[in-house]
């Protein structure tokens, strides 16, 4: 079974179409690279597989579950697919290591040493074991960004949404961010990411998807559309982002 | 002019009675407040339609009158309407508890609307439903945000009790007035209860103070 199936799906804000009858299906294990001009649609499309957008027609099946079929079904579909924003987004209230636990306890219900022991494992697979106690406003972009990662890894999600993770990163911070999100390729994680890193998609990727106006333009081997790409519209965009 | 402490020292069991009533009028009307006031800002951020409409009237309704003939209404005329006696401190404590609970919603749903939206997604991403959303991540969060303007409103309600002078409560202002009005001597007693108002509220806005410190805007 795929673990992402998109069938027709038609996603509008009010009378603008955003997403325009998409297909798609991404199997267990692959590493699918999104991009494509401002406003085409990625984070839309992104948002919609864990139904933090309500799609208007087709359906979303993730793991066989249906985005539209109630609040049960989301939230296993949401427990199944952890999410990574461009903003972080940490709960500054709390530190690096509440932030990971967070997850664990309240939406897995786990005893809080367990989660303790989980997130402090996690942590450290990020590379920020020393930085447990600090406070979101105590680290860096890079950093947090990889707590944030962290914390979407904890609820031991099946696949992971990235959404231009390094957007909102100073170009010298990217790299560890990227080293993580490479880990986790490496380790077979199934993983959807919307991104302007061509090196990231060449290297990492094993799909790549070019979106416009709302559409799946192309989609194919990282590789070949890059380095032979099959429309000037794809062409002029490389050359931009470059 | 001779100012005599002995007149104050003679009243100040009585002003102390007036006191001690102004601040159970004050705390357990904001106790009720703040509880109506959540509620009703949580329903005009986040509730349906229907309910919206009536948060929005309560608001409208309240900041749209003056306290004094809020409770005067409470006092006077409702036991005419529905038919049920109303004592004066019970007709003053709901009176704070509607009349602040308006302006508290209006701090609530800012405080709400304020926090980021990427910090309920991410909630809600984890799997979290929406309650739990509110309650863990951005309840406190905007809670702290609130502090400044709710300590506001707590420091204007205490000072609101004055006004139920008109229904005869015996609150600090009205056990002033009634002194004042067997002996004749205005400047010790409205001294005195200058005095015990300010010490209430510098008390009061020390507290606040202390709980900004250890709550900090995040
Ligand atoms: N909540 C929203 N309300 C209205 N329009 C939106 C909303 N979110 C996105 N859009 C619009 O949908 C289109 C696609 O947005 P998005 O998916 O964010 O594009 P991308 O991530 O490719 O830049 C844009 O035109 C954007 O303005
Ligand atoms: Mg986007």
């Amino acid at each position: 079974m795929s673990m992402v199936e998109f069938k027709q799906v038609v996603k509008s804000f009010g009378s603008l179409t955003v997403l325009d009858k998409v297909d798609l299906s991404i199997e267990p294990g692959e590493v699918v690279v999104i991009i494509g001009p401002s406003g085409s649609g990625k984070s839309t499309l992104l948002r919609c597989i864990n139904a933090l957008e309500t799609i208007q027609d087709g359906d979303i099946l993730v793991d066989g579950r249906s985005v539209r079929g109630g609040k049960e079904e989301i939230h296993q579909i949401r427990l199944e697919a952890g999410m990574v924003f461009q903003q972080f987004n940490l709960f500054p209230q709390m530190t690096a290591l509440e932030n990971v636990m967070f997850g664990p306890i309240n939406a897995r219900g786990m005893k809080k040493a367990e989660a303790r022991a989980l997130a402090v494992q996690i942590l450290g697979k990020v590379g920020l074991e020393a930085k447990a106690n600090h406070s979101p406003a105590q680290l860096s972009g890079g950093q947090q960004q990889r707590v944030a990662i962290a914390r979407a890894l904890a609820i031991r999600p099946a696949l992971m949404l990235f959404d231009e993770p390094t957007s909102a990163l100073d170009p010298e911070l990217r790299h560890e961010v990227l080293k993580v999100m490479r880990d986790l390729a490496a380790e077979n994680m199934t993983m959807v990411v919307v991104t302007h890193e061509i090196e990231f998609a060449r290297q990492v990727g094993s799909r790549l998807i070019f979106m416009e106006g709302g559409k799946i333009v192309h989609d194919g081997n990282p590789v070949e559309l890059l380095s032979n790409p099959p429309s000037s519209r794809l062409k002029d965009f490389l050359q931009h982002v470059h | 002019m001779d100012f005599q402490w002995s007149v104050i020292w003679e009243a100040l069991p009585n002003l102390l009675q007036g006191a001690r009533l102004t601040i159970l009028i004050a705390a357990v009307g904001l106790a009720g407040g703040l509880t109506l006031g959540a509620l009703a800002g949580m329903v005009r951020t986040y509730g349906p339609k229907s309910l919206d409409w009536l948060a929005r009237s309560y608001i409208l309704l309240i900041r749209g009158t003056p306290l004094v003939v809020q409770v005067m209404f409470i006092y006077f005329a409702l036991p005419i309407i529905a038919g049920v006696r109303i004592d004066g401190l019970t007709a003053a404590i709901l009176s704070i508890i509607i009349n602040s609970g308006a302006y508290v919603a209006e701090i609530v749903r800012g405080a709400l609307l304020s926090i980021p939206k990427g910090l309920q997604e991410a909630g809600l991403a984890m799997g979290l439903p929406f309650r739990k959303v509110l309650r863990l991540i951005i309840g406190p969060l905007a809670f702290r945000r609130m502090i400044p303007a709710l300590g506001n409103q707590c420091i204007t309600s205490l000072k609101d009790t004055s006004l139920f002078i008109v229904i005869g409560v015996g609150e600090l202002t009205r056990q002033g007035q009634e002194i004042m009005a067997e002996n004749y001597r205005a400047v010790e007693i409205w001294t005195a209860v200058a005095v015990i108002y300010l010490l209430i509220l510098t008390a009061m806005a020390y507290g606040l103070k202390y709980i900004e410190k250890r709550m900090p805007i995040l």
